[in-house]
């Protein structure tokens, strides 16, 4: 019985953590604008570009 | 081919041979160049590859001291979020914002500002939030800055007063998340319960446990049921939430009574479950449509402020600022904001927006300016003998029948559960009575019981699923409700009332005929090649008529309010007015006319107006069996004959129509008990979309501004519209469907609870089991009956031509 009064314990704090996430991620607005994040990530990694490769040739 | 390789480099339009060639680039103009000078001097090029020719035509030039009054303390305070010391935060409509290229461009604006310190793109709302330092730049310096790479940002009078854009309902979506970890963990934590077997195992603290999860369903979640049954209360109307909310606070405190008595489990997964669902079902049907707003009145069309001259000084002001006896400086396009005497220039308006007449019309001084239109030509000077809030056009807002709450008729959910609720008390009643006869023990087991099965909650879920889904297949469709009670209403609606210009007659549809002697083919590309050289809307139509040209103009000039002329091939040509080619007033023609003259001979002139959408014909032909037809113009009864051809001899139309007369013809039919469907476009119908039983503004591009309304359709959607009142129409019929599927399961579960013998686990296999299949059955019906709407509409276009 104790086991499951432990697991009961974990699965309701696991739960619990779940629901904190959740609330979080509402309230940071996440789920307002689902177009712009998924770009973001992409820019500053984006390979340089010929016209960026052109432009420090310039400069220099 | 030429096409593609003549595109502009920057906005992708198609290059005349004005095309300006830089860094192996082609661009259409210098507004174009600039922006392109002005990225790649930064490093920004990135921009351009991103996507492919991203940016936005620069050819109209943004007005240099058009945002001076953002120097305006003011008016500076009641446009930013927040500002301090040393920042300030605000946050720009910016209606270009269009591909992952601008997203990433507004994101770098410090890279061209360096006093801006983060700029962040909310794509679905296209908006942007700019954080500066006042020390470094300045809020025109930013504004300016948009302007000036081709994302303008849209400022109107609306943001002065700070009406809030709507946005998701948050605290829903925490009510629902907060109800579905219960619900989830109440569903597991029974399992014991129920599976335990006869031997069993100890499970009160399994129930006490579900007693505490439920506590915050029932006073957290179930809250929006609650309220809004105490409002229906308050105002005597027995809404639906008054059942359900009923049946929520039975369930609780028969659980509660079972727990602590230690009589039973309790029904909290049943009560939990149901929460659940009903959240989700209100959520789906309360989607908004971001960058998207049904609630637009003339401050949305109106600027912050305008230039006002005092003693030789120009000094923008406030619009609310502005008093009577003041001179208004109004530029080339610029919108006029209160009524006034044209004092200084020639006037050239175009009131299309405001009286739905098609033509611009020309005003000259001494003439009475009325607000709302847009100055085509040039600068004028106007002398304001009203307030903006007190001219012609905003009167029109403030009349005491719009100011009113709105009281159209209530949903039929309503009195449905109203009637279902009935029945379930009497049975309530008569097994009360029954038991207290036989085993008065077995009550308040049953009743309870009884009240649980009976909330109309089946009815709830089905509407709300029902709406939700509707809304969504009508919006894939490009019509944008405000909310579910519109889809009920189109549905009623038995007279359809249109607006002419702009709503039957297209933007894009204009219909150009050339009168005179027959222009050979060459010629024809000689008048394109001029007119392309002028953004006048009138060129833009003869340049449409006479086809793509890129042959070179010389001596190009544009002669404000007359013509243009130019000489092409050796030809001098001129387009304009009869006074400036010189081919005298010779009779009257109604619509916009343009003459050409080629080597100062008249050579005859270009008949424009606005031709009718594509399949106008079919439309009426559908719409004519089932409704009653109106038509209300602001525009001469030229086109009468042809309209009530298409319309039918039963059709009433009125033309010369003014706002005004728009909203009172309404008011008169409504008197008569007609639920009246408006279809307009312009601020000229406002007053009639508002009032009439739902009132529908049409628009070119979704991303346009419309006048407030219950609901957006997308132009070259019209033609749907009688398999839109039609999907409305399921959309009830699915409801009353599901309702009586549901009502099987409530039957069931009524067969137990008369008889006290409702088991919670009962409760818990038959509460979901029905919920879903009632969901599933709501989004299969939908789906099936917006089925018709993918179908391609029979049309033949060649045997839709309007006669000319």
């Amino acid at each position: 019985m104790s086991v499951i009064i432990l697991l009961l314990g974990a699965s309701l704090t696991v739960g619990l953590t779940f629901l904190a996430a959740f609330i979080w991620s509402v309230k940071s607005g996440q789920f307002e604008d689902d177009y712009s994040p998924a770009r973001r990530i992409l820019f500053d990694d984006a390979p340089a570009t010929e016209e960026k490769q052109h432009n420090a040739i310039t400069k220099q | 081919m030429t096409a593609v390789r003549t595109a502009c480099y920057h906005c992708g339009e198609t290059c005349n041979n004005h095309a300006i060639a830089l860094d192996s680039k082609i661009f259409c103009c210098d507004g174009c160049k600039l922006v392109y000078e002005m990225l790649h001097e930064h490093g920004l090029c990135e921009y351009y590859q991103l996507n492919d020719k991203p940016g936005v035509s620069q050819r109209m030039q943004v007005r240099r001291d058009k945002y001076a009054f953002l120097e305006d303390a003011q008016i500076r305070q009641q446009l930013v979020q927040f500002r301090d010391d040393t920042q300030t935060h605000i946050t720009f409509y910016i209606p270009h914002i269009h591909c992952s290229s601008c997203l990433w461009l507004l994101e770098n604006l410090h890279r061209l500002d360096a006093g801006v310190q983060r700029s962040t793109v909310n794509f679905a709302r296209k908006e942007v939030q700019v954080v500066f330092l006042q020390a470094q730049t300045s809020l025109r310096k930013v504004v300016e800055l948009l302007a000036a790479v081709g994302y303008e940002p849209y400022i109107s009078l609306q943001d002065l007063q700070h009406k809030k854009r709507p946005g998701v309902n948050r605290s829903l979506v925490y009510q629902l998340g907060v109800a579905g970890f219960c619900f989830g963990n109440i569903m597991l934590l029974s399992f014991p319960e129920y599976f335990s077997g006869p031997e069993g195992m100890d499970t009160v603290l399994f129930r006490y446990l579900n007693l505490l999860l439920s506590l915050p369903v029932f006073f957290y979640s179930a809250q929006v049921f609650f309220r809004s049954a105490w409002k229906g209360i308050t105002h005597g109307f027995l809404n639906i939430d008054v059942p359900v909310a009923l049946a929520i606070g039975v369930t609780f405190v028969r659980s509660l009574v079972d727990v602590l008595s230690a009589g039973g489990p309790g029904y909290f997964d049943a009560m939990t479950g149901i929460v659940f669902l009903m959240l989700a079902g209100r959520i789906l049907q309360e989607k908004t449509y971001q960058g998207l707003s049904f609630d637009r009145d003339y401050t949305a069309y109106f600027p912050v402020a305008v230039t006002v001259i005092n003693e030789e000084q120009e000094t923008p002001v406030a619009l609310p600022d502005i008093r009577t006896g003041q001179t208004l400086r109004i530029h080339h396009n610029e919108l006029i904001p209160a009524d006034g005497i044209l004092v200084k220039g020639e006037a050239l308006i175009d009131y299309s927006f405001v009286t739905g007449e098609s033509a611009p019309v020309r005003r000259s001084i001494g003439e009475i300016i009325y607000a709302g239109g847009w100055q085509l030509e040039g600068n004028i000077e106007v002398l304001t003998i009203k307030e903006v809030a007190q001219s012609y056009l905003t009167s029109l807002w403030n009349r005491q029948e719009l100011q009113q709450a709105e009281d159209k008729p209530a949903s039929f959910i309503h009195l449905l559960g109203r009637n279902f609720t009935a029945v379930v008390l009497l049975v309530a009643i008569v097994t009360a009575a029954w038991w207290a006869f036989y085993n008065p023990a077995r009550i308040w087991p049953s009743v309870t019981a009884i009240l649980i099965v009976a909330c109309p909650c089946a009815l709830l879920l089905a509407a709300s699923f029902t709406n939700g889904h509707i809304l969504r297949i009508l919006s894939r469709h490009r019509l944008y409700l405000r909310n579910a009670a519109a889809i009920e209403r189109l549905a009623d609606t038995d007279h359809i009332v249109f607006d002419k210009t702009g709503t039957l007659t297209g933007k894009h549809s204009a219909e150009v005929v050339f009168y005179g002697q027959p222009l050979r083919a060459a010629e024809r590309l000689q008048v394109a090649a001029l007119a392309a050289q002028s953004t006048h809307p009138l060129s833009r139509m003869v340049r449409a008529y006479c086809g793509e040209s890129t042959l070179p103009v010389t001596d190009f000039a544009s002669h404000t309010g007359k013509g243009i002329s130019g000489k092409v091939q050796g030809n001098s040509i001129q387009l304009g007015d009869a006074a400036f080619t010189g081919a005298g007033a010779d009779g009257d023609f109604t619509g916009s006319v343009v003459y050409l003259a080629v080597n100062g001979q008249v050579r005859g002139r270009f008949s424009v107006r606005n031709g009718y959408r594509a399949g106008i014909r079919q439309l009426f032909g559908q719409l004519r069996e089932r409704y009653a037809l109106s038509l209300l113009s602001g525009d001469h009864n030229g086109e009468a004959a042809t309209l009530q051809e298409l319309m039918g001899p039963g059709a009433t139309l009125r033309f010369s129509q003014q706002p005004q007369d728009k909203l009172d013809y309404v008011l008169q039919l409504q008197a008569k008990g007609q639920r009246l469907l408006m279809i307009g476009d312009g601020l000229n119908d406002a007053g009639a979309l508002k009032q009439s039983h739902t009132g529908l503004s049409l628009t070119e591009d979704s991303n346009n501004f419309t006048p407030a309304s219950d609901g957006i359709l997308e132009a070259g959607q019209l033609l749907l519209l009688p398999r839109f009142i039609q999907l409305c129409r399921a959309n009830k019929r699915i409801i009353l469907a599901s309702f009586i599927i549901s009502l099987a399961y409530n039957i069931t579960g009524l067969f137990f609870a008369v008889q006290g013998a409702l088991s919670p686990l009962t409760a818990a296999i038959l509460m979901p089991s029905s919920s879903i299949s009632i969901i599933l059955l709501t989004w299969g019906l939908s789906e099936w009956a917006g089925r018709k709407l993918r179908q391609p509409l029979p049309l033949m276009a060649d045997k839709d031509q309007l006669p000319g």
